[in-house]
């Protein structure tokens, strides 16, 4: 271990020593509680913070340089560039650069908006292109993780290189990198750092990200977390199809056994109801049916053997109920084929004929209950997974970022994951705020849609390093609420002299200045060497976007609301200016935190406030407004193609 | 990997000798298309002289499922070797598909 990783430990260890005694201290002897409305959450946002250096230091305990394999690069290779909307010559020149990647392979454009141009362009090149089968017609997409899903089955090379249309490839990407599949055969994934090219030494947006793409990834890997973050990766094609044959167990016997127990209820209460006594018998030997059907499943008869027999019952028992009651359904379908509900093209409204639903309401209708439980049954017992374009489905689908629940789902299963440290490709960023902020956006939301759906706290075959690594990332997009409070609390203090903490004395200095100092030091002596300050201070000054991502998750996971998802653009700016709309918050904020400031001093030079606690507080002011200051620079920012092409005109 | 196919009285069986992985199953599922479009539902993939079969190969077996079972008929596997067995257990797809002695019973029970 170089003497780097060791002072990191070292200073990884006083953080959360510091850090400890220091909440231990704020939370037994410090609350103001007859503040409590703010200094409770305060005190609950510097916890917050404290998790996450635990979290922190925990990674950089196992951060390390990865030796280089052993094992020459071999297999064969599908290298597949991903793209909706990217423009023509950026798909071709990612496309070009990948044809020429040295190690034998095959280049394949895995074209998501079916464009004409893009097919003649690539087989103008000799490059495959492929684009979505008739099984997804009228199915859900599943945006990038079925792009990649479509193609897996339309190719069948033992490794898979993944690339965004903008990430140009080295000739040596994969020469560098096959190796550790040689290596260990229960390595599933190896994962290069994203590199922007577009982005200058100031990097207004924050795009460039040398402490994840460096030693958070480089700790994650030590305690075999590394994940997926979408390109320039490869993955081995044996583990993806594996997690798409266990999804597919999972989810047919899942759902087979919930049809069954729906089915069941919903015959018995359909026989009970009917006054016809022939249906009644029917219903009931097919109420027998299915709970013989789920005794045998229960008892470990195979899915398949279990549903074929069943469905044989039930298809001789809808066609005698069909066949008895037709002229009744005749007239029900009818009915319900003049449904008092229309869509108004004009006002895209749902419109219902009040009327004509009481009329529907009342009509005496045939057992429609019993026979759309039978249907229902019908389809689940053919345990194709209808319901989806494809019955396996390798790519995690739960989740807007695919790539993290994937790395996550290949982890529980057992495979291993490498973080190779060595820029491969060269990508493009977004340039201006309005796109980075939706990408921002889309990336907390996923994280927390697997936080929700699939949390790796109690997700089965995770080891516990591995569970705390993906709890890490998912922590941090929970940063919005504590900014909220570390915003908050100095605009308080100056305002209203309400103090958060009983006091600003020698006790409080005495334990936050070195549990500050030391976590700085930590982080200085980790980025060593980088930029870290950008990612500093849009972690605070996204608050917004981070409280957004979460509800919105929420609303999605907890009750099936849209998240709006967004493809990223590739192609330079959003033409649509600043969005003001995304970044008032962030704009009052700093309002609020000037106004405060004027307002402090003049308490002290009027004799009202305490010099230490206003000067405390105006430093830490000026930090937030330092951190805050970022979106400015980001709202202003045009990009460098749009000012290499203003300084030609 | 070799592939063929034989009639039997109701019922078709796909034999596959060698390896039955990802180059594969683009063939296997050809070879399943074709018998549905003709008219035959039910098919048995007989695995008595598949040397070793990968996941790829097992999503061609749940492809083949899917197709037989909307069209109304039935995919079976028999003469499961171990190797192949083993394949089944570790993704937990011998919980969906039972295995069948030999081809010619497969379509036995009904």
């Amino acid at each position: 271990m170089t003497a780097r990783f060791v002072l990191i430990r070292i200073l990884a260890v006083l953080s959360v020593l510091f850090g400890v005694n220091y909440i231990v201290w704020r939370w037994l002897a410090s609350v103001d509680w007859s503040a409590w409305w703010i200094a409770v959450p305060l005190v609950l946002a510097e916890t917050y913070s404290l998790f996450d250096t635990l979290l922190f230091s925990l990674t950089m305990w196992r951060a390390r340089d990865r030796p280089e394999p052993s094992s020459a690069p071999q297999g064969t290779v599908d290298v597949f560039i991903t793209t909706y909307n990217e423009p023509l010559e950026l798909v071709m020149a990612t496309a070009r650069a990948a044809q020429r990647i040295a190690h034998p392979h095959t280049t394949w454009i895995l074209d998501d908006g079916a464009r004409t141009d893009v097919e003649h362009a690539a087989r103008e090149a000799g490059v495959g292109y492929l684009t979505r089968s008739d099984d997804w017609i009228g199915k859900p997409r599943h945006a990038k993780a079925g792009n990649l899903n479509n193609a897996l089955f339309e190719t069948d090379g033992e490794f898979l290189l993944i690339l965004d249309a903008d990430q140009v490839p080295d000739p040596l990407i994969l020469h560098r990198t096959l190796g550790y599949f040689a290596d260990d055969p229960d390595v599933a994934l190896v994962q290069t750092p994203q590199w922007f090219s577009n982005v200058d030494d100031a990097d207004p947006l924050g795009s460039q990200a040398p402490l994840f793409y460096g030693p958070i990834q480089q700790g994650k890997d030590g305690w075999n977390a590394a994940f997926f973050c979408g390109s320039n990766a490869v993955l081995r094609r044996e583990a993806l199809m594996q997690l798409g044959i266990v999804g597919y167990v999972r989810d047919v016997t899942q759902s087979t056994r919930k049809t069954l127990r729906v089915a069941e209820s919903l015959i018995v209460r359909e026989a009970r109801i009917t006054e016809d006594p022939d249906l009644r018998v029917e219903l009931n030997s097919l109420g027998a049916e299915i709970t013989r059907a789920q005794d045998a499943v229960a008892a470990g008869t195979p899915l398949a053997q279990a549903t074929y027999e069943l469905g044989h019952a039930v298809d001789g028992a809808a066609q005698r109920l069909l066949a008895r009651d037709f002229a009744g359904i005749r007239e029900d379908l009818e009915v319900i084929a003049q449904l008092p509900v229309e869509r108004d093209a004009q006002l895209d409204l749902v419109v219902v004929d009040e009327t004509r639903l009481d009329r529907l309401a009342t009509a005496r209708l045939s057992p429609l209950g019993a026979i759309e439980a039978v249907r229902q049954l019908l389809d689940a017992l053919r345990i194709d997974r209808g319901e989806e374009a494809q019955p396996v489905l390798p790519l995690a689908t739960i989740s807007v970022t695919e790539d993290m629940a994937t790395a996550m789902q290949l982890h529980a299963l057992g495979w291993r994951s490498v973080y190779h440290h060595e820029i491969l490709a060269h990508g493009l960023a977004p340039e201006d705020l309005r796109t980075m902020l939706t990408q921002r956006l889309r990336w907390a939301q996923g994280t927390l849609q697997v936080m929700l759906r699939d949390n790796p706290l109690v997700k089965k075959g995770l080891n516990a390093g591995q569970r705390l690594m993906y709890f890490a990332t998912m922590w941090s997009y929970l940063s919005g609420f504590a900014a909220l409070a570390y915003l908050a609390a100095p605009v308080i203090y100056l305002v209203f002299g309400v103090l958060p903490v009983t006091a600003w004395s020698v006790d409080f200095f005495a334990r936050f200045l070195p549990a500050f100092l030391v976590n700085q030091l930590l982080f200085l002596v980790v980025g060593k060497g980088m930029k870290t300050w950008r990612g500093q201070q849009y972690s605070l000054a996204l608050f917004p976007v981070w409280i957004q991502a979460c509800w919105t998750a929420v609303a999605n996971v907890a009750f099936g609301r849209p998240l709006n998802f967004a493809v990223t653009k590739k192609d330079g700016r959003d033409t649509r200016g600043v969005p003001w709309r995304r970044i008032w918050p962030q704009l009052a904020a700093m309002a609020a935190l000037v106004i405060a400031l004027v307002i402090g001093v003049v308490r002290v030079v009027a004799g009202a406030a305490d010099d230490v606690g206003t000067l405390v507080n105006a430093v830490w002011v000026a930090y937030d407004l330092a951190v805050l200051s970022v979106i400015i620079e980001a709202a202003r920012y045009r990009g460098p193609a749009v000012a290499a092409t203003e300084g030609d005109s | 990997m070799n592939l063929t196919t034989n009639d039997h009285d109701g019922f078709s069986v796909i034999s596959i000798e060698g390896r039955l992985v990802a180059a594969g199953a683009p063939q296997l599922r050809l070879a399943v298309n074709q018998l549905i479009e003709a008219g035959t539902v039910r098919v048995v993939v007989d695995l008595g002289r598949t040397e070793f079969i990968d996941s790829s190969g097992l999503g061609a077996l749940i492809g083949g499922l899917k197709r037989a079972r909307v069209a109304g008929g039935d995919l079976r596997i028999a003469a499961v070797p171990d190797a192949v067995r083993a394949v089944l257990r570790l993704t937990n797809l011998d919980r969906v598909l039972g295995e069948h002695s030999t081809p010619e019973t497969a379509f036995d029970e009904r």
